[in-house]
């Protein structure tokens, strides 16, 4: 099977070759790139759309095993696959939790029939509960590329410090989500004027930015990589800018609604706007896009978190936390950070592949055939039955965004070709 | 003039214009319950459910009253608060109380943007009694009728509001009100119960209470949740009544004629003392009355814009 991709635009800030380039595919591996090559059996006519390496989500939730009334393998990487994603990392706190090497092997065994690559990320501590470290070797040994208890922080920073070193051991890191719990409370929404005007209890900025200075430290003191999920506040985009200069071995991501969305959004209880961390005010909205766009912050994660509208239609205390992300963070960069496509292929593949150490982020020959074709002037108004996952749960429908991703391409094999996901 | 919304959620969402008509309507209403005229045909055939997801004797005794006086039919809904995590839905119940051909929900509930959620979902008037942190419309509604009747207006009144702000839905909806028609608001209580900036609500912030009761208008002392704050919020109640107490030593700062208001119920002692409580400018027992009478305004108000639909 050779496929071809024609006349597009390549962007490829890691690879030798760009710009207006053909690209042949054959047996899921990329065979030339340039013009002339030949025949194919399927030509994919990119003319006036560019070209990225494949999308690379450092932080998803596919909700399998245990939650699939949220979402499962299927759906989630189905909806990647129209997000643009050629591959996504899944965190652990499923039911049970991805906590030993047996649950990670289901989440392998599954994700063989996923549209996209799906690497999993296990469990720092048994079942999440910050308490025990987990079998890292053996479930690195089966395919975890990092460890986290996302959804939690680990609260104890001596077993933080156990966690990131015993993880070094198996060449692997700790992906840290960075809460003081007993900062955050029982807080909802970010804790500022809106909080106060809605009566809602607030979730302080330093809930999030003791935790993350907690771990520049640690991560600076021992010498080891940490990765700091979905940085939400200027406070920590600051802290983590000067680290890096000062040779601290930190990576981090955020969340595209931590650019496009602030706390003003909560204001009619719509529990959709409901997230962890909490959309917070304009000034963060500016140092997040500062941070992106200088290289302090490495990567756009989608924090795709997918949830039964019975767990978002209620009261905004009750409802869960979380945002189907993955079929928007495309078009949420193009339209709320930037329209340099050499910076979004930074932040959505070349990074992202680093940081994990996977192949792919580049387009080269000889490498694994993972592209994303996009254009990015079409626009698209985000309609609710037009979402893939099995998550409605976002804040953006209605609204109309430009950048559409047109097509994905996992390992040669289309995976979204534009109109309905392929399978 | 007619309401604008079905609903009376809180004062942020209401005008200055509607705060006038519902309190205008109120002396009108006080008047008829003056002339001992306690049954009159305003809301004949309608049906007023009240759905109190916490404890209350005076609001919802008040809400009924005046349900009642204006020849409406009344019913309680009795649920508890520990229904809002397991059992019905709140979605479900309204669309029960939907179904039984239901004109008006009174709604308290813990969490803050209940009655909205409601109100989202319902096809009838809801009234927000008082909703988690975030508003009590008709306390502060009765609350500004009773400094109106005082002073005769509200604008350039001086008013101080002390104690739990953090908590006080109270202290929320009577800063939109009281500043929308032109009052000064200052707020005082420790830090501890002083929510983020609030100041951007438009109100001085203090933490001395000797600023806040200088030059005073009206003073009004919120309840003190003993259970909720000791320890955490605060230290002790002594030092609290020390502090924070409206009481024979810290009242000589104000004039003689300062209007003293709660809510209630009082915690004697803690709050205010028994002696400010009982002297002759507490209007504590005043706005209990006027409580009455705005509430059959709101429920007039709101059914009768539904008439014209």
């Amino acid at each position: 099977m050779r496929l071809k991709i024609t006349g597009g635009m390549l962007v490829n800030p890691a690879g030798e070759k760009r710009g207006r380039q053909d690209i042949l595919i054959e047996d899921g591996i990329i065979k030339a790139i340039g013009q002339n090559l030949g025949d194919a059996d399927k030509v994919i006519d990119a003319a006036g759309k560019t070209v990225f390496p494949g999308f690379i989500d450092l932080h998803c939730h596919l909700r399998e095993p245990g939650q699939e009334h949220k979402e499962d393998i299927a759906s989630g990487t189905r909806a990647a696959a129209k997000g643009g994603y050629t591959a996504v990392c899944c965190m652990p706190n499923t039911t049970p939790p991805v906590d030993n090497a047996a649950v990670c092997a289901l989440v392998l065994e599954k994700a063989r029939r996923a549209s996209v690559k799906v690497y999993p990320v296990g469990a720092a501590t048994r079942g999440l509960e910050g308490r025990e470290l987990t079998e890292m070797g053996e479930m690195a040994e089966v395919g975890c590329v990092a460890f986290s208890d996302d959804g939690k922080p680990i609260a104890d920073g001596g077993m933080m410090r156990a966690a990131m070193r015993y993880a070094a051991t198996f060449g692997r890191f700790i992906m840290a989500h960075e809460e003081d719990t007993n900062i955050s409370g029982s807080g909802v929404m970010n804790e500022g004027y809106h909080s106060t005007a809605l009566g809602l209890p607030g979730i302080s900025r330093v809930a999030e930015e003791a935790m993350i200075a907690r771990d520049l430290l640690l991560a600076e003191t021992e010498n080891l990589h940490v990765h700091i999920q979905h940085v939400s506040t200027a406070g920590g985009v600051r802290m983590i800018r000067d680290a890096k200069l000062s040779g601290v071995k930190v990576t981090c991501e955020t969340a595209p609604h931590y650019f496009s969305l602030d706390d003003s959004a909560c204001t009619s209880y719509d529990a959709r706007t409901k997230v962890n961390p909490p959309l917070r005010t304009p000034d963060d909205v500016e140092a997040i896009r500062q941070g992106l766009l200088d290289g302090t912050i490495d990567c756009i994660a989608t924090d795709h978190a997918p949830h039964h509208k019975d767990e978002k239609h209620i009261e905004f205390s009750l409802a869960a936390s979380g945002i189907s992300g993955f079929e928007t963070a495309f078009s949420l960069a193009v339209n709320n950070l930037t329209d340099d496509a050499d910076t979004l292929a930074r932040l959505f593949s070349v990074n992202p592949a680093r940081i994990i150490g996977v192949k792919g982020g580049v387009i080269q020959e000889g490498a694994p055939a993972d592209v994303t074709i996009a254009d990015m002037d079409a626009a698209y108004t985000l309609r609710e039955e037009d979402i893939v996952s099995r998550g409605k749960n976002t804040p953006f429908i209605g609204r109309t965004l430009r950048g559409v991703v047109t097509h994905t391409i996992v390992d040669g094999r289309i995976v979204y070709d534009g109109g309905a996901a392929c399978r | 003039m007619k309401l604008r919304s079905k609903d009376m959620l809180g004062l942020y969402d209401t005008t200055a214009e509607e705060i006038k008509l519902i309190l205008d309507s109120a002396g009108t209403m006080k008047q008829l319950l003056a002339q001992n005229a306690k049954k009159m045909p305003h809301l004949q055939g309608k049906s007023i459910v009240a759905l109190f997801y916490e404890d209350s004797t005076r609001t919802r005794l008040s809400f009924e009253l005046a349900a009642k006086f204006l020849g409406a039919t009344f019913s309680n809904l009795g649920v508890s608060s520990s229904s809002v995590k397991k059992g019905e839905t709140l979605l479900d119940t309204g669309k029960t109380i939907a179904a039984m051909e239901t004109d008006v929900i009174v709604i308290r509930h813990p969490l803050g943007g209940a009655p909205k959620f409601l109100a989202d979902n319902f096809p009838g008037s809801v009234i927000n009694a008082g909703d988690g942190m975030h508003e009590h419309p008709t306390q502060a509604l009765l609350d500004m009728f009773t400094m109106r009747e005082r002073f005769g207006r509200l604008e350039g009144l001086k008013v101080s509001i002390i104690g739990d702000i953090y908590h006080s839905r109270v202290a929320r909806s009577n800063v939109w009100g009281l500043t929308k028609m032109g009052a000064h608001v200052t707020l005082c209580g420790p830090q501890t119960l002083m929510p983020a900036a609030i100041e951007q609500m438009g109100v001085n912030v203090t933490c001395n209470l000797e600023h806040a009761l200088r030059d005073a208008d009206v003073v009004m002392g919120l309840r003190i949740q003993r259970e909720r704050l000791q320890g955490v919020f605060l230290s002790t109640l002594r030092e609290y009544h020390r502090y924070f107490g409206i009481h024979e030593d810290s009242i000589r700062l104000c004039e003689k004629d300062v209007l003293i208001m709660h809510p209630g119920p009082v915690n004697r002692g803690v709050e205010l003392s028994s002696a400010v409580m009982d002297a002759d400018n507490s209007v504590i027992n005043e706005q209990v009355t006027n409580g009455v009478a705005v509430r059959m305004a709101l429920l007039y108000l709101l059914t009768r814009k539904d008439d014209k639909r």
